[in-house]
């Protein structure tokens, strides 16, 4: 018979704070210094970082429209060293998600690409949008760190 | 983050140091705007190469710039783009605007 695997969380985090912009750069450090436990590659902790960074924007931009909400994270760590990380707003909401997931597509023009999304979808495994209009939205996104052979024990 | 612009004759480099996103693209847009909307270069060149960490936000600040320079009939130039960055502007199509430094496509080539 098959053994049916169930992946374990080993570990977990949430904290929450406002949408001011100094925090893009907060968020993306807390949760790569979270992950760093798993001992991820300059480029995996580089994808992580990216793609939150996006998510965060999203809420501060967008959700928020440039006013203070709060925004929530958890992320979580499973024993085949897949991590996933949550990102919530109480924003606006999304109308059309697929349309807004189509890369270039932005409805804040200037200086925005419209390719957060893209990269989102590109750098990392798997992500998913929820997103009720008036409500807010949350986005998950899950990554698997190669698991290395651990040097000096 | 920081940006130190240099010009000579109808060439203008803009040197970025540190980290774009968000939060710290409208600084760097203020700083290189007002240089380029004073001096008008024929050529601005954006310099990566001290860049550790950007995300769509670096995308957006150079199509920003292509506009502008387009504007004033002038060009723009990447370069020192990481392979990393490279990742999100080979997402872009930015490479198609022929923005890109031959440097930088090279290195794209052999990823
Ligand atoms: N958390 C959110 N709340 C409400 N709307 C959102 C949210 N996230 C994304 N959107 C909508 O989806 C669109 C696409 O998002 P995406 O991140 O791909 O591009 P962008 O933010 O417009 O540009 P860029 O990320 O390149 O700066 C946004 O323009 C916005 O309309
Ligand atoms: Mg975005």
């Amino acid at each position: 018979m098959k053994e049916v695997k169930i992946m374990k969380v080993i570990n977990e985090m949430s904290m929450s704070f406002l949408s001011r912009s100094s925090n893009e750069s907060f968020a993306r450090g807390a949760i790569s210094s979270f992950i760093a436990q798993l001992d991820p590659t300059i480029d995996e902790l580089a994808d992580i970082k990216t793609a939150i960074s996006e998510a965060v924007t999203n809420c501060i931009v967008h959700a928020y429209n440039n006013g203070i909400g709060t925004i929530y994270i958890t992320s979580k760590i499973f024993d085949n060293g897949k991590v996933s990380i949550k990102i919530r707003d109480k924003g606006c909401g999304i109308e059309d998600i697929a349309q807004a997931m189509e890369p270039l597509f932005t409805t804040a023009g200037g200086e925005r690409a419209g390719l957060g999304f893209a990269v989102m979808q590109s750098f990392m495994d798997k992500l998913k949008v929820i997103s009720k209009k008036g409500k807010g939205t949350t986005i998950t996104m899950e990554k698997n760190i190669i698991r290395r052979p651990i040097r000096n024990e | 983050m920081g940006v130190k612009i240099i010009s000579q004759d109808n060439v203008m480099i803009a040197s970025l140091d540190g980290e774009i996103d968000h939060h710290t693209a409208k600084d760097i847009r203020e700083n290189i705007d007002f240089e380029v909307n004073m001096r008008h270069p024929k050529l601005l060149i954006l310099d990566f190469a001290k860049i550790q960490f950007m995300d769509s936000s670096g995308i957006g600040l150079i199509m920003g710039r292509y506009k502008i320079m387009k504007t004033l009939s002038g060009k723009l130039k990447v370069t020192n783009a990481s392979a990393y960055m490279n990742k999100i502007i080979r997402l872009s199509g930015l490479g198609a605007l022929g923005v890109l430094d031959e440097g930088s496509e090279n290195y794209e080539g052999h990823k």
